[in-house]
């Protein structure tokens, strides 16, 4: 431990501001009594699929993509998710079988 | 009594959806926890600080503050920087989180990318309240992270298996949540822009920097294509 007990807290209520502030200030600007402007809830309902489109980039942002493997497990592992949820449509069985393709590719294959 | 089987059932759909995070959550809060104890910090300051900050990867970029000088301004303004991505979880959220009462503090205060991902994508069944069915979601989702961490800072040291890529099912949670958007056609030409923006912020900016420029494109593109998005 580097800081003292209190600084350490200073820091912990620093970082929770800051969090609390970007998931507030949303709710804030647009306060339930009123009736937003219509290019806020216009965008409301194209954020979620733009914003999981970042997500799964911001996922993968750390890839070493000129490096081998060329981020193959990533891209196999994303292909199998797809192809899971293609064929069943089962969110759980998607997720476990790309997570369980994943770690065998980079414990067992690209070692 | 009538209250009481509401919640049970709200618990009872929203169990299943948060089981992706859980397993993300469990080894990425247990890796924090165990990181947090390297440096020196035990399993009462991590857990404070997932129970206080819960911030995901800005608990990971905090490690570094925490064993510098004591820097409080310059871990809120990182801070600010890196969850700038939680504004377009509000916005995304004004009309779902509509007339939720008390229940808004919350669920405001743990909207996570993970929490955000179910919330927005997946409906209560029917007979299960708004209310009920996002405050499970969101607390159960709260609570995996502070448990993970706990546990990490705890017994990290002992875990058997090696669980290198267990934390893929974050990744894989987004990807499936982002293809149930896509299902919808009318939000293929956001998730496709969501997408590209983000592939060209992340190769002009590099990964530190993706973030917020991605947003700004994003923001762009989404709002200059509005007439032909939202028509």
């Amino acid at each position: 431990m580097r800081l003292t007990p209190f600084e350490t807290l200073g820091i912990i209520l620093a970082v929770a501001a800051g969090t609390q502030i970007t998931r507030w200030l949303p709710f804030w600007l647009f306060p339930e009594n009123k009736q937003p402007p219509a290019w806020v809830t216009d965008l409301g309902k194209v954020l979620p699929a733009a914003t999981m489109g970042l997500l799964v980039v911001y996922c993968l942002k750390d890839v070493a993509w000129s490096a081998a493997p060329h981020g193959a497990p990533e891209l196999l592992a994303i292909f199998a998710v797809a192809a899971l949820h293609r064929w069943k449509g089962n969110v759980l069985l998607s997720i476990a079988g790309g997570t369980a393709l994943y770690m065998a590719l980079v414990q067992c294959v690209f070692v | 009594m009538v209250y009481q089987r509401s919640w049970r059932m709200a618990f009872q759909a929203a169990f299943p959806a948060t089981i992706p995070v859980l397993t993300g959550y469990l080894c990425l809060g247990m890796a924090y926890g165990l990181l947090m104890a390297a440096n020196g910090y035990g399993p009462l300051w991590s857990v404070l600080m997932s129970a206080i900050g819960f911030g995901g990867s800005m608990q990971y970029a905090a490690v570094s503050i925490l064993v510098t000088a004591f820097g409080p301004l310059q871990a809120f303004l990182l801070t600010l920087m890196v969850n700038a991505r939680h504004m377009f979880y509000g916005l995304s959220m004004l009309e779902r989180y509509k007339g939720l009462g008390w229940a808004r503090f919350p669920l405001i205060y743990t909207l996570s990318d993970e929490t955000f991902s179910l919330v927005s994508t997946v409906d209560p069944p029917e007979g299960v309240g708004r209310r009920e069915f996002f405050l499970c979601i969101s607390l159960l989702d709260y609570s995996y992270w502070v448990g993970a961490t706990a546990l990490g800072g705890l017994l990290g040291s002992f875990i058997m298996f090696d669980t290198t890529g267990l934390d893929f099912a974050l990744t894989a949670l987004f990807v499936v949540l982002f293809l149930e958007q896509w299902k919808g056609k009318e939000h293929r030409p956001a998730g496709a822009a969501g997408v590209a923006c983000a592939v060209v912020s992340l190769v002009v900016f590099g990964p530190d920097n993706l973030v917020i420029p991605a947003m700004v494109m994003i923001l762009a593109v989404l709002l200059g294509g509005r007439k032909l998005l939202c028509a």
